[in-house]
């Protein structure tokens, strides 16, 4: 009974932590962003009070079930993939959902939330949506590829599936896996840009070109919730990205150092590069990241 | 005793500050003024400082910003960018050409006041405002919002009546529903 009570708590602090901490690397990527344009920038709070307003606005808008469904999907996605990644080393409270082959479940279940908001997307007849899915649908082909080599590169050295596992090998072997195999960092940082989708991998929610894209027909509540889901998955994608390479964080300090630092190589990206089109982008994936993706498997069979 | 007040009081208070801090402007930049905006969010005079930054579509704003002179033309297309928008919302009234039809005063395609068809919360004056004279205005929205004095949109609603028999003087082929928000 504890037990399952310890795990309801460790779950919500969880979320809480995630929320919190997404939405402060947020208002601090706005700040960077500013800095680099020579502004002052906004507070590096400012992206709660726009939560709170987004949440505070009436919603008068139904476009049908669909699209009601649509951003549900995306949050329900980013807190299931919240709860199979460890938060921190052999803590009680964060242990959460671990088991063995959570890291397959993670590659199906960081999709399902993009796929969920296509849907409602395009139940509200907006053409700029359509534009926007099938962009972002292009986008996922190109960068889920070099992603996916680079963590069969892992499993295939390691002989494992489990985040938790992979953690205990690089506790056990002194060494992070990022030095083990430097190839599949490589490989899964450039993938890491289009899944942040900054600049210049934001041809999906283009502001000045489509209209936000799919979330063009989305205010107020949806918005806020497709904001609040956006904040936990990049603290979802930081951590994996800590836990698999950088041998997770035996407190809180540690982890939000590691992923601060891992969070500043999209967004510093991004501050200085203009917007791909499309086949742009995925020319990208399909050129340097899926390069390391082979040598990375390569390494992984023979060395 | 009975907690209810205070507790819708304080929850307006605290919306309203978030309000007034995170203003999401939709440009509606058909007259000359909209030149006037990528200088106010830009390095020099950065607006976002102030929480103001631009919103993508008429569903993600707050601020509807009429920058310039609007032509019998865009009206429509005005009114209905300001009905899909969602409440709470503000309207600012940017230039001259809004406020009396400034140098198109005897104009025959171009509405000459702004406020007969749309619930104007702020004007700017000047033409062109330069971007001090445009945070300024942001500044006076935002303290109109934090004392709850910016209630165009429920005026709106009120006098619904009113501004439809304007708007429909003008717009001779009215073909969209009475009521489309």
């Amino acid at each position: 009974m504890e037990g399952i009570l310890l795990h309801i708590l460790g779950a919500i602090a969880t979320f809480l932590l995630a929320f919190v901490v997404g939405m402060t690397y947020g208002g601090i990527r706005r700040k960077v962003i500013a800095r680099v344009q020579n502004r002052y920038g906004p507070p590096i709070y400012q992206n709660f009070i726009d939560a709170f307003k987004l949440f505070s606005k009436t919603t008068a808008v139904h476009h049908g079930a669909m699209h009601l469904l649509g951003p549900a999907f995306l949050i329900v996605s980013a807190v299931m993939a919240l709860m199979v990644v460890p938060v921190l080393r052999d803590n009680l409270w964060f242990t959460n959902l671990n088991f063995h082959g959570d890291l397959i479940f993670l590659i199906y279940i960081m999709v399902f939330g993009p796929l969920g908001m296509a849907l409602g997307a395009g139940q509200t007849g907006n053409p700029n949506s359509a534009i926007g899915v099938t962009r972002g649908l292009s986008q996922m082909v190109g960068f889920e590829i070099p992603w996916v080599m680079a963590l069969v590169a892992i499993m295939i050295k390691y002989n494992t599936t489990s985040i938790v596992d992979l953690m205990k090998i690089q506790t056990e072997v002194g060494q992070w896996l990022i030095f083990q195999n430097p190839f599949a960092f490589i490989a899964a940082i450039l993938a890491s840009l289009g899944m942040f989708r900054y600049a210049p991998f934001n041809i999906v929610g283009a502001p000045t070109e489509l209209a936000s894209g799919p979330a063009s027909e989305n205010g107020g509540k949806f918005l806020f919730t497709m904001m609040s889901a956006g904040s936990v998955f990049a603290f979802v994608k930081l951590t994996l990205f800590v836990d698999i390479f950088l041998g997770g964080a035996s407190n809180l300090i540690i982890l939000v150092i590691k992923t601060f630092l891992l969070y500043m190589i999209p967004v510093l990206y991004g501050a200085v590069n203009p917007r791909y089109r499309t086949e742009q982008a995925i020319t990208y994936f399909w050129g340097w990241p899926l390069l390391f993706g082979f040598l990375a498997i390569i390494y992984s069979v023979y060395f | 005793m009975d907690y209810g007040i205070y507790q819708d009081k304080l929850t307006r208070i605290v919306s309203d500050i978030a309000r007034s801090h995170s203003l999401w402007v939709l440009a509606y930049g058909t007259g000359c003024g909209a030149i006037e905006v990528p200088a106010t969010m830009t390095s020099r005079y950065d607006a976002e400082r102030l929480g103001v930054r631009g919103a993508a579509t008429p569903r993600q704003a707050d601020v509807l910003m009429i920058t310039g002179y609007l032509t019998v033309k865009t009206l429509k297309r005005v009114i209905r960018v300001y009905e899909q928008m969602q409440d709470p919302k503000y309207v600012i009234g940017f230039g001259s050409c809004a406020i009396n039809g400034g140098m198109y005063w005897d104009s025959y395609n171009t509405i000459k006041q702004l406020d007969l068809y749309l619930p104007v919360d702020v004007y700017i004056s000047g033409c062109m405002p330069r971007p001090e004279a445009v945070l300024e205005g942001f500044a006076k929205l935002q303290e109109q919002i934090k004392a709850g004095e910016a209630i165009g949109a429920t005026k709106y609603k009120e006098n619904l009546d009113y501004y439809r028999g304007n708007q429909k003087k003008i717009i001779k082929n009215w073909d969209f529903p009475d009521y489309n928000w």
